[in-house]
Protein backbone atom coordinates (compact mmCIF):
# COMPACT_ATOMS: atom_id res chain seq x y z
CA UNK A 1 0.00 0.00 0.00
CA UNK A 2 1.26 3.37 -1.29
CA UNK A 3 0.80 5.94 1.53
CA UNK A 4 3.64 8.26 1.09
CA UNK A 5 1.43 10.41 -1.65
CA UNK A 6 -0.96 11.51 0.95
CA UNK A 7 0.65 11.00 4.33
CA UNK A 8 3.79 11.67 6.33
CA UNK A 9 4.79 8.91 8.91
CA UNK A 10 6.74 10.18 12.66
CA UNK A 11 8.15 7.45 14.37
CA UNK A 12 10.30 7.70 17.89
CA UNK A 13 12.17 4.38 19.00
CA UNK A 14 12.55 3.48 22.47
CA UNK A 15 15.24 0.87 22.73
CA UNK A 16 16.18 -1.67 25.61
CA UNK A 17 19.66 -2.57 25.51
CA UNK A 18 20.86 -5.45 28.43
CA UNK A 19 24.44 -3.85 29.64
CA UNK A 20 27.34 -6.03 29.92
CA UNK A 21 27.83 -6.38 33.22
CA UNK A 22 28.50 -9.87 35.27
CA UNK A 23 25.69 -9.40 37.86
CA UNK A 24 22.30 -8.45 38.01
CA UNK A 25 21.60 -4.30 38.79
CA UNK A 26 20.50 -4.45 42.72
CA UNK A 27 22.20 -7.87 43.65
CA UNK A 28 24.77 -10.47 43.04
CA UNK A 29 22.93 -13.12 40.71
CA UNK A 30 24.70 -13.42 37.51
CA UNK A 31 23.54 -12.37 34.29
CA UNK A 32 24.70 -15.38 31.77
CA UNK A 33 21.80 -16.13 29.36
CA UNK A 34 19.89 -19.22 29.58
CA UNK A 35 20.38 -21.24 32.92
CA UNK A 36 17.66 -23.52 34.63
CA UNK A 37 14.57 -22.20 35.08
CA UNK A 38 14.62 -20.01 38.53
CA UNK A 39 18.34 -20.77 39.66
CA UNK A 40 20.03 -17.14 38.61
CA UNK A 41 17.51 -15.92 41.82
CA UNK A 42 17.91 -14.34 45.34
CA UNK A 43 15.96 -12.97 47.75
CA UNK A 44 16.19 -9.15 46.04
CA UNK A 45 15.49 -10.10 42.67
CA UNK A 46 12.58 -12.61 43.66
CA UNK A 47 11.32 -9.34 45.83
CA UNK A 48 10.94 -11.04 48.91
CA UNK A 49 9.51 -8.40 51.39
CA UNK A 50 12.65 -7.05 53.61
CA UNK A 51 15.31 -7.28 51.42
CA UNK A 52 17.03 -4.22 49.83
CA UNK A 53 18.86 -3.68 46.69
CA UNK A 54 21.95 -1.84 46.15
CA UNK A 55 23.06 -0.47 42.58
CA UNK A 56 25.72 -1.87 40.70
CA UNK A 57 28.57 0.44 39.85
CA UNK A 58 29.22 -1.30 36.87
CA UNK A 59 25.75 -0.21 35.49
CA UNK A 60 26.47 3.23 36.68
CA UNK A 61 29.68 2.97 34.66
CA UNK A 62 28.18 1.74 30.97
CA UNK A 63 25.10 4.03 31.38
CA UNK A 64 27.83 7.07 31.34
CA UNK A 65 29.65 5.34 28.59
CA UNK A 66 26.57 4.68 26.41
CA UNK A 67 25.66 8.19 26.69
CA UNK A 68 28.68 10.06 26.23
CA UNK A 69 28.80 8.12 23.07
CA UNK A 70 25.64 9.16 21.72
CA UNK A 71 26.12 12.60 22.72
CA UNK A 72 24.06 12.81 25.99
CA UNK A 73 24.81 15.19 28.67
CA UNK A 74 25.19 13.11 32.10
CA UNK A 75 23.14 14.22 34.69
CA UNK A 76 24.94 15.44 37.94
CA UNK A 77 22.37 14.42 40.03
CA UNK A 78 19.98 11.23 39.21
CA UNK A 79 17.73 8.68 40.85
CA UNK A 80 15.55 5.65 40.61
CA UNK A 81 11.69 5.62 40.55
CA UNK A 82 9.29 2.62 41.46
CA UNK A 83 6.93 2.35 37.87
CA UNK A 84 4.19 0.27 39.20
CA UNK A 85 1.77 -2.09 37.12
CA UNK A 86 0.32 -5.27 37.78
CA UNK A 87 1.73 -8.16 35.75
CA UNK A 88 3.39 -11.61 36.69
CA UNK A 89 6.47 -10.40 34.91
CA UNK A 90 7.44 -8.55 38.29
CA UNK A 91 8.16 -10.07 41.39
CA UNK A 92 7.53 -6.77 43.33
CA UNK A 93 4.38 -5.59 41.09
CA UNK A 94 6.61 -2.37 40.40
CA UNK A 95 9.97 -2.07 38.20
CA UNK A 96 12.94 0.17 39.51
CA UNK A 97 13.43 2.38 36.44
CA UNK A 98 14.18 6.52 36.21
CA UNK A 99 11.57 8.45 35.60
CA UNK A 100 12.02 12.40 35.99
CA UNK A 101 15.61 12.21 36.58
CA UNK A 102 17.55 9.75 34.31
CA UNK A 103 20.91 9.28 34.20
CA UNK A 104 21.63 10.87 30.45
CA UNK A 105 19.66 13.34 28.40
CA UNK A 106 19.38 15.44 25.01
CA UNK A 107 21.83 13.24 23.03
CA UNK A 108 21.34 12.04 19.43
CA UNK A 109 23.04 10.71 16.64
CA UNK A 110 23.55 10.85 12.69
CA UNK A 111 22.30 8.74 10.37
CA UNK A 112 22.91 8.64 6.25
CA UNK A 113 19.79 7.69 4.07
CA UNK A 114 20.48 8.15 0.13
CA UNK A 115 23.47 10.19 0.55
CA UNK A 116 21.37 12.96 3.10
CA UNK A 117 22.55 12.73 6.54
CA UNK A 118 20.47 13.62 9.38
CA UNK A 119 20.63 14.33 13.56
CA UNK A 120 18.21 12.20 15.39
CA UNK A 121 17.91 13.48 18.59
CA UNK A 122 17.87 10.98 21.66
CA UNK A 123 15.89 12.15 24.36
CA UNK A 124 17.16 10.30 27.15
CA UNK A 125 18.50 7.04 28.43
CA UNK A 126 17.75 5.65 32.12
CA UNK A 127 19.25 2.62 34.07
CA UNK A 128 16.21 0.13 35.02
CA UNK A 129 15.73 -3.62 35.32
CA UNK A 130 14.58 -6.27 33.26
CA UNK A 131 11.24 -8.17 34.22
CA UNK A 132 10.95 -12.08 34.52
CA UNK A 133 9.98 -14.41 31.34
CA UNK A 134 6.36 -16.02 31.02
CA UNK A 135 5.78 -19.14 29.32
CA UNK A 136 2.21 -20.01 28.46
CA UNK A 137 1.28 -23.22 28.38
CA UNK A 138 -1.72 -25.08 27.03
CA UNK A 139 -2.78 -25.03 22.97
CA UNK A 140 -2.90 -21.38 22.47
CA UNK A 141 -1.76 -18.16 24.60
CA UNK A 142 -5.73 -17.89 25.46
CA UNK A 143 -6.81 -21.40 25.97
CA UNK A 144 -4.17 -21.98 28.86
CA UNK A 145 -5.23 -21.39 32.32
CA UNK A 146 -1.75 -20.72 33.62
CA UNK A 147 1.37 -19.12 32.99
CA UNK A 148 4.49 -20.33 34.20
CA UNK A 149 7.69 -17.50 35.68
CA UNK A 150 11.14 -17.86 34.96
CA UNK A 151 12.68 -14.78 36.89
CA UNK A 152 16.59 -15.62 35.68
CA UNK A 153 16.15 -12.24 33.60
CA UNK A 154 14.51 -10.36 36.39
CA UNK A 155 16.78 -7.79 37.87
CA UNK A 156 19.44 -8.00 34.47
CA UNK A 157 20.02 -4.22 33.94
CA UNK A 158 19.16 -2.23 31.12
CA UNK A 159 19.66 0.83 29.46
CA UNK A 160 16.65 2.25 27.71
CA UNK A 161 17.17 4.60 24.86
CA UNK A 162 14.61 7.16 24.27
CA UNK A 163 14.64 9.04 20.96
CA UNK A 164 12.81 12.29 19.41
CA UNK A 165 10.05 11.42 17.32
CA UNK A 166 12.59 12.41 14.41
CA UNK A 167 12.09 9.42 12.04
CA UNK A 168 9.71 10.22 8.70
CA UNK A 169 10.62 6.95 6.89
CA UNK A 170 11.02 3.63 7.12
CA UNK A 171 14.39 3.44 6.20
CA UNK A 172 15.47 6.32 8.29
CA UNK A 173 14.09 4.00 11.04
CA UNK A 174 16.83 0.99 10.13
CA UNK A 175 19.40 3.28 9.50
CA UNK A 176 19.12 5.14 13.23
CA UNK A 177 18.94 1.37 14.75
CA UNK A 178 22.06 0.20 12.57
CA UNK A 179 23.43 3.09 13.84
CA UNK A 180 22.67 2.43 17.56
CA UNK A 181 23.60 -0.72 17.70
CA UNK A 182 26.82 -0.37 16.72
CA UNK A 183 27.85 2.72 18.98
CA UNK A 184 26.73 0.13 21.68
CA UNK A 185 28.74 -3.08 20.35
CA UNK A 186 31.65 -0.40 19.72
CA UNK A 187 31.74 0.92 23.16
CA UNK A 188 31.26 -2.94 24.40
CA UNK A 189 28.13 -1.59 26.22
CA UNK A 190 25.92 -4.84 25.32
CA UNK A 191 27.35 -7.55 23.16
CA UNK A 192 23.84 -6.53 21.08
CA UNK A 193 22.84 -10.35 20.53
CA UNK A 194 19.65 -9.85 19.68
CA UNK A 195 18.96 -13.56 18.96
CA UNK A 196 18.93 -13.82 23.42
CA UNK A 197 16.87 -10.85 23.30
CA UNK A 198 20.00 -8.54 24.58
CA UNK A 199 18.35 -5.90 22.92
CA UNK A 200 14.72 -5.04 22.39
CA UNK A 201 12.85 -2.25 20.15
CA UNK A 202 9.40 -0.28 21.11
CA UNK A 203 8.14 1.88 17.82
CA UNK A 204 6.05 4.32 18.43
CA UNK A 205 4.54 5.51 14.72
CA UNK A 206 1.42 7.67 13.81
CA UNK A 207 0.71 9.33 10.14
CA UNK A 208 0.01 12.63 9.37
CA UNK A 209 -1.38 14.40 5.84
CA UNK A 210 1.40 15.34 4.00
CA UNK A 211 1.91 19.37 5.42
CA UNK A 212 0.15 18.88 8.34
CA UNK A 213 2.48 20.09 11.29
CA UNK A 214 0.60 18.06 14.48
CA UNK A 215 1.25 14.78 15.20
CA UNK A 216 -1.40 12.15 14.33
CA UNK A 217 -2.34 9.85 17.10
CA UNK A 218 0.15 6.76 17.98
CA UNK A 219 0.26 3.34 18.65
CA UNK A 220 3.14 1.77 20.17
CA UNK A 221 4.33 -1.69 19.10
CA UNK A 222 6.27 -3.30 22.09
CA UNK A 223 8.95 -6.12 22.37
CA UNK A 224 10.12 -6.05 18.51
CA UNK A 225 13.50 -8.13 18.72
CA UNK A 226 15.25 -8.06 15.14
CA UNK A 227 15.85 -5.41 12.33
CA UNK A 228 13.49 -7.15 9.89
CA UNK A 229 10.62 -7.61 12.77
CA UNK A 230 10.91 -3.64 12.98
CA UNK A 231 10.80 -3.24 9.16
CA UNK A 232 7.84 -5.44 9.07
CA UNK A 233 5.76 -4.19 11.64
CA UNK A 234 6.39 -0.63 10.86
CA UNK A 235 5.00 -1.85 7.04
CA UNK A 236 1.97 -3.05 8.28
CA UNK A 237 1.28 -0.86 11.49
CA UNK A 238 1.32 2.50 8.15
CA UNK A 239 -0.34 0.54 6.20
CA UNK A 240 -3.13 -0.33 8.70
CA UNK A 241 -3.31 3.46 9.92
CA UNK A 242 -3.25 4.72 6.35
CA UNK A 243 -6.95 2.54 6.18
CA UNK A 244 -7.94 3.81 8.88
CA UNK A 245 -7.71 7.50 8.22
CA UNK A 246 -8.45 6.88 4.49
CA UNK A 247 -12.27 5.51 5.62
CA UNK A 248 -12.53 9.00 8.32
CA UNK A 249 -12.09 6.34 10.65
CA UNK A 250 -9.93 7.37 14.05
CA UNK A 251 -6.49 6.05 15.14
CA UNK A 252 -6.78 4.44 18.73
CA UNK A 253 -4.07 5.72 20.71
CA UNK A 254 -3.00 1.60 22.34
CA UNK A 255 -0.25 -0.17 22.91
CA UNK A 256 -0.07 -3.13 20.37
CA UNK A 257 1.95 -6.36 19.93
CA UNK A 258 3.56 -8.02 17.03
CA UNK A 259 2.10 -11.37 16.14
CA UNK A 260 5.72 -12.72 13.73
CA UNK A 261 3.89 -15.89 12.99
CA UNK A 262 1.01 -13.66 11.34
CA UNK A 263 2.82 -10.12 10.33
CA UNK A 264 0.17 -8.16 12.00
CA UNK A 265 -0.23 -6.04 15.06
CA UNK A 266 -2.80 -6.72 17.55
CA UNK A 267 -4.16 -4.37 19.96
CA UNK A 268 -2.99 -5.04 23.85
CA UNK A 269 -4.52 -2.35 26.07
CA UNK A 270 -5.40 1.32 25.91
CA UNK A 271 -2.84 3.55 26.55
CA UNK A 272 -4.65 5.66 28.98
CA UNK A 273 -5.01 2.79 31.45
CA UNK A 274 -1.51 0.89 30.96
CA UNK A 275 0.48 4.05 31.17
CA UNK A 276 -1.22 5.27 34.78
CA UNK A 277 2.17 3.92 36.10
CA UNK A 278 1.85 6.29 39.32
CA UNK A 279 5.65 6.59 39.46
CA UNK A 280 7.19 7.65 42.66
CA UNK A 281 10.79 8.16 43.90
CA UNK A 282 12.36 4.65 45.11
CA UNK A 283 12.84 4.76 48.92
CA UNK A 284 15.18 2.14 49.01
CA UNK A 285 17.70 3.39 46.83
CA UNK A 286 19.41 6.94 47.14
CA UNK A 287 20.64 8.92 44.77
CA UNK A 288 23.60 8.90 42.13
CA UNK A 289 25.77 11.75 42.44
CA UNK A 290 27.87 11.98 39.17
CA UNK A 291 30.82 14.14 39.01
CA UNK A 292 32.67 15.56 36.05
CA UNK A 293 35.90 13.84 37.19
CA UNK A 294 33.92 10.20 36.48
CA UNK A 295 32.85 11.89 33.60
CA UNK A 296 36.35 12.34 32.35
CA UNK A 297 37.35 9.17 33.31
CA UNK A 298 34.94 7.08 31.10
CA UNK A 299 35.14 9.40 28.13
CA UNK A 300 39.21 8.62 28.26
CA UNK A 301 38.17 4.80 27.52
CA UNK A 302 36.06 5.49 24.79
CA UNK A 303 37.35 3.89 21.71
CA UNK A 304 37.31 5.73 18.14
CA UNK A 305 33.29 5.51 17.31
CA UNK A 306 32.00 4.12 13.86
CA UNK A 307 31.22 7.63 12.64
CA UNK A 308 34.91 9.27 13.10
CA UNK A 309 36.51 5.97 12.25
CA UNK A 310 34.20 6.22 8.57
CA UNK A 311 35.25 9.81 8.17
CA UNK A 312 39.37 8.96 8.55
CA UNK A 313 39.10 6.10 6.12
CA UNK A 314 36.81 7.75 3.70
CA UNK A 315 40.06 10.46 4.03
CA UNK A 316 42.43 7.97 2.71
CA UNK A 317 40.88 7.27 -0.41
CA UNK A 318 38.39 4.72 0.60
CA UNK A 319 34.65 4.58 -0.82
CA UNK A 320 31.71 5.83 1.87
CA UNK A 321 30.67 2.26 0.87
CA UNK A 322 33.65 0.20 1.91
CA UNK A 323 34.52 2.61 4.73
CA UNK A 324 30.91 1.42 5.75
CA UNK A 325 31.45 -2.54 5.14
CA UNK A 326 35.02 -2.45 6.90
CA UNK A 327 33.61 -0.97 10.48
CA UNK A 328 30.48 -2.65 10.52
CA UNK A 329 31.84 -4.43 13.22
CA UNK A 330 34.48 -3.32 16.33
CA UNK A 331 36.19 -6.50 15.40
CA UNK A 332 36.50 -6.00 11.62
CA UNK A 333 37.53 -1.85 11.74
CA UNK A 334 40.35 -3.10 14.67
CA UNK A 335 41.40 -5.80 11.61
CA UNK A 336 41.53 -3.43 9.20
CA UNK A 337 43.18 -0.75 10.85
CA UNK A 338 46.14 -3.66 12.40
CA UNK A 339 46.43 -3.68 8.56
CA UNK A 340 46.97 -0.62 7.83
CA UNK A 341 49.38 -0.06 10.99
CA UNK A 342 51.37 -2.78 8.83
CA UNK A 343 51.76 -0.39 5.74
CA UNK A 344 48.79 -1.58 3.59
CA UNK A 345 47.37 0.86 0.84
CA UNK A 346 43.98 1.37 2.19
CA UNK A 347 41.84 0.36 -0.90
CA UNK A 348 43.93 -2.54 -1.49
CA UNK A 349 43.37 -4.32 2.25
CA UNK A 350 40.04 -3.16 1.87
CA UNK A 351 39.14 -5.04 -1.20
CA UNK A 352 40.81 -8.32 0.55
CA UNK A 353 39.01 -7.84 3.51
CA UNK A 354 35.95 -7.26 2.51
CA UNK A 355 35.91 -9.80 -0.51
CA UNK A 356 38.13 -13.12 -0.40
CA UNK A 357 38.51 -12.41 3.71
CA UNK A 358 35.55 -12.23 4.51
CA UNK A 359 34.44 -15.27 1.95
CA UNK A 360 36.47 -17.65 3.57
CA UNK A 361 35.29 -16.60 7.31
CA UNK A 362 31.86 -16.90 6.06
CA UNK A 363 32.04 -20.20 4.44
CA UNK A 364 33.40 -21.15 7.60
CA UNK A 365 31.47 -19.11 10.04
CA UNK A 366 34.46 -17.85 11.61
CA UNK A 367 34.29 -14.55 13.35
CA UNK A 368 37.11 -12.03 12.26
CA UNK A 369 38.76 -11.71 15.77
CA UNK A 370 39.09 -15.53 15.83
CA UNK A 371 40.31 -15.64 11.86
CA UNK A 372 43.54 -17.91 11.38
CA UNK A 373 45.11 -15.31 9.02
CA UNK A 374 46.09 -11.73 11.00
CA UNK A 375 46.29 -8.51 9.35
CA UNK A 376 50.01 -8.72 9.41
CA UNK A 377 49.92 -12.09 7.38
CA UNK A 378 47.40 -10.54 4.93
CA UNK A 379 49.48 -7.18 4.55
CA UNK A 380 52.29 -9.58 3.68
CA UNK A 381 50.75 -11.48 1.07
CA UNK A 382 49.55 -8.05 -0.64
CA UNK A 383 53.10 -7.04 -0.46
CA UNK A 384 53.97 -9.64 -2.58
CA UNK A 385 51.57 -8.69 -5.08
CA UNK A 386 52.98 -5.33 -5.31
CA UNK A 387 56.30 -6.47 -5.22
CA UNK A 388 55.48 -8.15 -8.66
CA UNK A 389 56.36 -11.49 -6.69
CA UNK A 390 52.34 -13.36 -7.01
CA UNK A 391 49.82 -12.65 -9.61
CA UNK A 392 46.32 -11.20 -8.31
CA UNK A 393 44.90 -14.68 -9.23
CA UNK A 394 47.33 -16.58 -7.43
CA UNK A 395 47.53 -14.53 -4.43
CA UNK A 396 43.92 -15.74 -3.93
CA UNK A 397 44.51 -19.14 -3.68
CA UNK A 398 47.42 -18.76 -1.41
CA UNK A 399 45.10 -17.03 0.89
CA UNK A 400 43.21 -20.40 0.84
CA UNK A 401 46.11 -21.80 2.02
CA UNK A 402 46.91 -19.66 4.43
CA UNK A 403 43.80 -19.76 5.99
CA UNK A 404 44.01 -23.73 5.97
CA UNK A 405 47.30 -24.16 7.40
CA UNK A 406 48.08 -20.63 9.18
CA UNK A 407 51.16 -20.38 7.55
CA UNK A 408 52.70 -16.91 5.87
CA UNK A 409 52.33 -16.10 1.97
CA UNK A 410 56.21 -16.20 1.38
CA UNK A 411 56.16 -19.96 2.80
CA UNK A 412 53.53 -20.80 1.24
CA UNK A 413 54.72 -19.25 -2.07
CA UNK A 414 58.49 -21.09 -1.73
CA UNK A 415 56.83 -24.15 -0.95
CA UNK A 416 54.86 -24.13 -4.04
CA UNK A 417 56.91 -22.49 -6.28
CA UNK A 418 54.53 -19.99 -7.01
CA UNK A 419 56.12 -16.91 -7.36
CA UNK A 420 56.02 -14.84 -10.77
CA UNK A 421 57.70 -15.13 -13.38
CA UNK A 422 58.96 -11.80 -13.78
CA UNK A 423 62.64 -12.69 -14.76
CA UNK A 424 62.78 -11.41 -18.97
CA UNK A 425 65.09 -14.02 -20.28
CA UNK A 426 62.70 -16.94 -18.76
CA UNK A 427 59.66 -15.84 -20.39
CA UNK A 428 61.67 -14.48 -23.75
CA UNK A 429 61.84 -18.36 -24.28
CA UNK A 430 58.41 -19.46 -23.71
CA UNK A 431 57.03 -16.74 -25.49
CA UNK A 432 59.42 -17.87 -28.40
CA UNK A 433 58.09 -21.49 -28.10
CA UNK A 434 54.88 -20.27 -28.20
CA UNK A 435 55.08 -17.88 -31.13
CA UNK A 436 56.98 -20.55 -33.08
CA UNK A 437 53.69 -23.36 -33.01
CA UNK A 438 50.71 -20.60 -33.42
CA UNK A 439 52.00 -19.51 -36.92
CA UNK A 440 48.26 -18.78 -38.06
CA UNK A 441 47.62 -16.43 -34.91
CA UNK A 442 50.82 -14.64 -35.72
CA UNK A 443 49.51 -13.71 -38.82
CA UNK A 444 45.94 -12.66 -37.68
CA UNK A 445 47.71 -10.63 -35.61
CA UNK A 446 49.78 -8.99 -38.37
CA UNK A 447 46.94 -8.69 -40.77
CA UNK A 448 45.26 -6.04 -37.76
CA UNK A 449 43.51 -8.96 -35.48
CA UNK A 450 44.32 -7.63 -32.29
CA UNK A 451 42.40 -10.25 -30.94
CA UNK A 452 45.01 -12.81 -31.90
CA UNK A 453 47.23 -11.23 -29.04
CA UNK A 454 44.94 -12.23 -26.17
CA UNK A 455 45.18 -16.44 -27.45
CA UNK A 456 48.98 -16.00 -27.56
CA UNK A 457 49.08 -14.56 -23.81
CA UNK A 458 46.46 -16.97 -22.93
CA UNK A 459 49.19 -19.91 -23.89
CA UNK A 460 52.11 -18.42 -22.63
CA UNK A 461 50.03 -18.11 -19.10
CA UNK A 462 49.11 -22.21 -19.67
CA UNK A 463 52.24 -22.80 -20.21
CA UNK A 464 54.13 -21.04 -17.45
CA UNK A 465 50.89 -22.57 -14.63
CA UNK A 466 49.67 -18.60 -14.51
CA UNK A 467 52.86 -17.78 -12.60
CA UNK A 468 53.75 -15.56 -15.95
CA UNK A 469 53.90 -12.00 -15.07
CA UNK A 470 50.51 -10.82 -16.93
CA UNK A 471 51.67 -7.09 -17.69
CA UNK A 472 55.60 -8.17 -18.88
CA UNK A 473 54.26 -11.15 -20.79
CA UNK A 474 51.97 -8.61 -23.12
CA UNK A 475 54.49 -6.03 -23.22
CA UNK A 476 57.22 -9.12 -24.23
CA UNK A 477 55.25 -10.28 -26.83
CA UNK A 478 54.28 -7.32 -28.47
CA UNK A 479 57.58 -6.21 -28.92
CA UNK A 480 58.69 -9.51 -30.18
CA UNK A 481 55.56 -9.41 -32.87
CA UNK A 482 56.92 -5.84 -33.95
CA UNK A 483 60.16 -6.91 -34.48
CA UNK B 1 -12.81 17.22 48.76
CA UNK B 2 -9.47 16.96 46.58
CA UNK B 3 -10.22 13.25 45.78
CA UNK B 4 -13.83 12.39 44.50
CA UNK B 5 -15.63 8.52 44.90
CA UNK B 6 -14.63 8.50 41.21
CA UNK B 7 -10.58 7.97 41.73
CA UNK B 8 -11.39 5.97 44.80
CA UNK B 9 -12.92 3.66 42.15
CA UNK B 10 -10.31 4.30 39.58
CA UNK B 11 -7.07 3.60 41.77
CA UNK B 12 -8.52 0.63 42.91
CA UNK B 13 -9.25 -0.61 39.78
CA UNK B 14 -5.46 0.08 39.46
CA UNK B 15 -4.26 -2.27 42.13
CA UNK B 16 -6.93 -4.93 41.25
CA UNK B 17 -9.08 -4.07 44.53
CA UNK B 18 -12.52 -5.09 44.78
CA UNK B 19 -14.30 -2.95 46.98
CA UNK B 20 -17.87 -2.02 48.04
CA UNK B 21 -19.89 0.71 48.39
CA UNK B 22 -19.11 1.05 52.34
CA UNK B 23 -15.48 0.77 51.86
CA UNK B 24 -15.04 3.08 48.44
CA UNK B 25 -16.91 5.63 51.00
CA UNK B 26 -14.50 5.01 53.93
CA UNK B 27 -11.26 5.06 51.57
CA UNK B 28 -12.79 8.34 49.98
CA UNK B 29 -13.06 10.24 53.16
CA UNK B 30 -9.44 8.66 54.53
CA UNK B 31 -7.72 9.74 51.37
CA UNK B 32 -9.04 13.17 51.94
CA UNK B 33 -8.07 13.33 55.46
CA UNK B 34 -4.30 12.27 54.51
CA UNK B 35 -4.02 14.98 51.77
CA UNK B 36 -5.61 17.68 53.89
CA UNK B 37 -3.16 17.19 56.82
CA UNK B 38 -0.37 16.83 54.01
CA UNK B 39 -1.60 19.72 52.71
CA UNK B 40 0.07 21.77 55.99
CA UNK B 41 3.32 21.88 54.09
CA UNK B 42 1.82 24.10 51.32
CA UNK B 43 1.76 26.92 54.19
CA UNK B 44 5.49 26.39 54.71
CA UNK B 45 7.71 28.95 52.38
CA UNK B 46 9.82 26.60 49.94
CA UNK B 47 11.31 29.18 48.38
CA UNK B 48 14.61 28.30 47.38
CA UNK B 49 14.08 24.86 48.65
CA UNK B 50 15.71 21.55 46.28
CA UNK B 51 13.16 18.96 45.79
CA UNK B 52 13.86 16.21 48.21
CA UNK B 53 14.87 13.18 46.34
CA UNK B 54 15.42 11.17 49.16
CA UNK B 55 14.54 11.35 52.82
CA UNK B 56 18.27 9.83 54.03
CA UNK B 57 21.19 12.25 53.10
CA UNK B 58 23.00 9.54 51.41
CA UNK B 59 24.37 9.29 47.79
CA UNK B 60 26.27 6.68 45.89
CA UNK B 61 25.92 3.14 47.72
CA UNK B 62 27.61 0.91 45.00
CA UNK B 63 28.49 -2.47 45.20
CA UNK B 64 31.43 -3.95 42.99
CA UNK B 65 29.86 -6.16 39.89
CA UNK B 66 30.96 -9.25 41.77
CA UNK B 67 28.72 -12.45 41.08
CA UNK B 68 27.67 -13.83 44.36
CA UNK B 69 25.65 -17.13 44.64
CA UNK B 70 21.84 -17.38 44.29
CA UNK B 71 19.98 -19.01 46.13
CA UNK B 72 18.42 -23.11 45.81
CA UNK B 73 16.02 -23.95 43.48
CA UNK B 74 14.23 -25.44 46.72
CA UNK B 75 14.60 -22.49 48.79
CA UNK B 76 12.92 -20.27 45.25
CA UNK B 77 9.84 -21.93 45.20
CA UNK B 78 9.61 -22.65 48.70
CA UNK B 79 7.24 -20.07 49.45
CA UNK B 80 5.13 -20.14 45.68
CA UNK B 81 1.90 -20.99 46.32
CA UNK B 82 2.03 -23.13 42.70
CA UNK B 83 5.04 -24.52 41.51
CA UNK B 84 5.74 -26.78 38.00
CA UNK B 85 9.17 -27.94 36.81
CA UNK B 86 10.47 -25.38 38.12
CA UNK B 87 8.11 -22.14 36.99
CA UNK B 88 6.25 -20.56 39.11
CA UNK B 89 2.99 -20.91 38.47
CA UNK B 90 0.09 -18.06 38.41
CA UNK B 91 -3.07 -17.57 36.76
CA UNK B 92 -2.72 -16.13 33.58
CA UNK B 93 -3.04 -12.79 32.80
CA UNK B 94 -4.26 -12.33 29.06
CA UNK B 95 -3.56 -8.65 27.96
CA UNK B 96 -4.99 -8.90 24.69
Amino acid sequence: MVVADRYEMVCGLEVHVELQTKTKIFCGCTTEFGGEQNTHVCPVCLGMPGTLPVLNREVVNYAIRAGLALNCEIADFSKFDRKNYYYPDLTKNYQTSQFDLPICKNGGLEIEVDGVKKWIGITRAHMEEDAGKLVHSGETITTSDASSVDYNRAGVPLLEIVSEPDLRSIPEVLAYLEQLVQILEYTGVSDCRMEQGSIRFDVNVSLRPIGSEAFGTRTETKNLNSFSSVRRCMEYEVARQARALDDGEEVIQETRTWDEGRGITLALRSKEEAHDYRYFPEPDLVPIVIDRQWVEEIRKTLPELPRERRNRLQELGLSAYDAAVVTQTKAMADYFDQGLAQGAEAKSLANWVMGDLTRLLNSNQCQIVDSPVSAQQLVELIKLIDKGTLSGKIAKSVLEEMYASGKDAEQIVKEKGLAQISDEGALQGIIDGVIAANPQSVEDYHAGKERAIGFLVGQIMKATKGQANPGLVNQLLKKKLSD
Amino acid sequence: MAISREDVIYVAGLARLELNEQEIQDYTQQLNSILDYAAMLEHLDTEGVVPTAHAVPLHNVLREDEVKPSISHDKTLRNAPDAEEGFFRVPRISLT
